[in-house]
């Protein structure tokens, strides 16, 4: 397991300075996952190997959303009079992009025929 | 022998009460959750962060009091972001399968994201630097603040949006994809990751392995196209 949580963190390191050095602005960790999921595909036999420590960090991902997510509390107040506003195109928009996108989604798998 | 309050004030400034509290409070979130049936409006974030919230208000401890203790879990962020690659690795095939379903709703979320949240905002009267923070919301934080700077909006107010589109976009998901009568896990998934990130990812994967891959992909690829269309779409709206 700690071989495994090294791979992760070297990888998320990879990404990191590959991310600062190009300059890009996908952050390093999303580049740290696709150089993940070449190795992968490259070799499979450690895919199998790790899935057991991955999916125990996967099955608790709301968790790591905590300490931010109890940040925001104390800038809620940077919403002012434009809170509700605020809020209102939120939610809207949150619920019209996951709609869009799923219909979308369905509409052209239909199209293509590759329904799974 | 210390006396109680002495007690606390030295506990209140140390690491280890404030990681506690948060695993507590989410074990408490997560314990409810279940119970519950696994029902999305009780949802273990929103549940953690309203316990911890009104904590930290009773006792007077000041956030970057709390982050010394809270870091530990949230520096776990990034490698469990490079773990994604692990369900990405399984689904794989699925994924080659669904290229052009993907691109097309990539394309279709992200915009509808962007313009709806922007063109809300200015008929309701929002405008200047908070109108141009709400652009990158649906994108994991650590992109959407570096978008949000680029377009002269403030990554903090971003940052307080990104989030509270991602516990939304988590508790809404369920019922509105289950209204629309979408019943194929990739499609659910993906819309959920490409409208409200890590969060709404972390949610996709209590639900369907297949759905939280799928969204992981989502969110991924949604970074990149909203870096890469949020500064034009912002300019319609000036």
């Amino acid at each position: 397991m700690i071989v495994h949580l090294a791979m992760l963190l070297a990888f998320q390191l990879a990404g990191e300075t590959l991310s600062r050095g190009l300059g890009l602005i996908i952050p390093g960790p999303v580049i740290g996952m696709v150089l993940l999921l070449v190795f992968f595909i490259a070799a499979p036999k450690v895919a199998a190997a790790v899935q057991p420590t991955t999916n125990g960090l996967l099955s608790h991902l709301s968790l790591l959303f905590v300490p931010a997510g109890v940040g925001i509390v104390a800038h809620l107040d940077k919403l002012g009079q434009d809170g509700l506003p605020i809020l209102l195109a939120l939610l809207v928009s949150t619920a019209l992009s996951i709609a869009v996108g799923a219909l979308v989604f369905v509409g052209l798998a239909r199209l293509v025929g590759g329904r799974a | 022998m210390n006396s109680l309050p002495e007690i606390w004030t030295y506990l209140a400034q140390e690491p280890l009460l404030w990681l506690t509290a948060t695993l507590v409070a989410y074990a408490v979130g997560d314990a409810l959750f279940r119970a519950s049936g696994k029902r999305p409006y009780v949802n273990p974030v929103l549940i953690a962060v309203v316990l911890l919230a009104a904590l930290l208000w009773a006792a007077r401890i000041p956030y970057p009091i709390y982050f010394e203790g809270a870091k530990f879990v949230h520096f776990m962020l990034g490698p469990a972001t490079v773990a994604l690659a692990a369900p990405l690795y399984a689904n794989l095939g699925k994924i080659k399968a669904s290229a052009i379903p993907m691109i097309g709703a990539l394309v279709a979320g992200s915009v509808t994201a962007i313009i709806s949240a922007l063109g809300i905002a200015y008929a309701m009267g929002v405008r200047g630097e908070v109108l141009l923070s709400l652009a990158p919301k649906s994108v994991t934080a650590p992109v959407a603040l570096g978008v949000s700077e680029a377009i002269g909006g403030s990554p903090t107010l971003t940052a307080v949006l990104v989030i509270l589109t991602g516990i939304m976009g988590a508790v809404m998901a369920t019922p509105l994809l289950n209204l629309l009568r979408i019943k194929n896990w990739q499609a659910r998934g993906f819309a959920v990751g490409v409208a409200s990130h890590g969060i709404g990812t972390a949610r996709a994967f209590q639900v369907n392995e297949t759905a939280g891959a799928f969204a992981g992909i989502g969110m991924g690829l949604n970074a990149v196209l909203t870096a890469i269309i949020a500064p034009w779409i912002v300019r319609l709206f000036m």
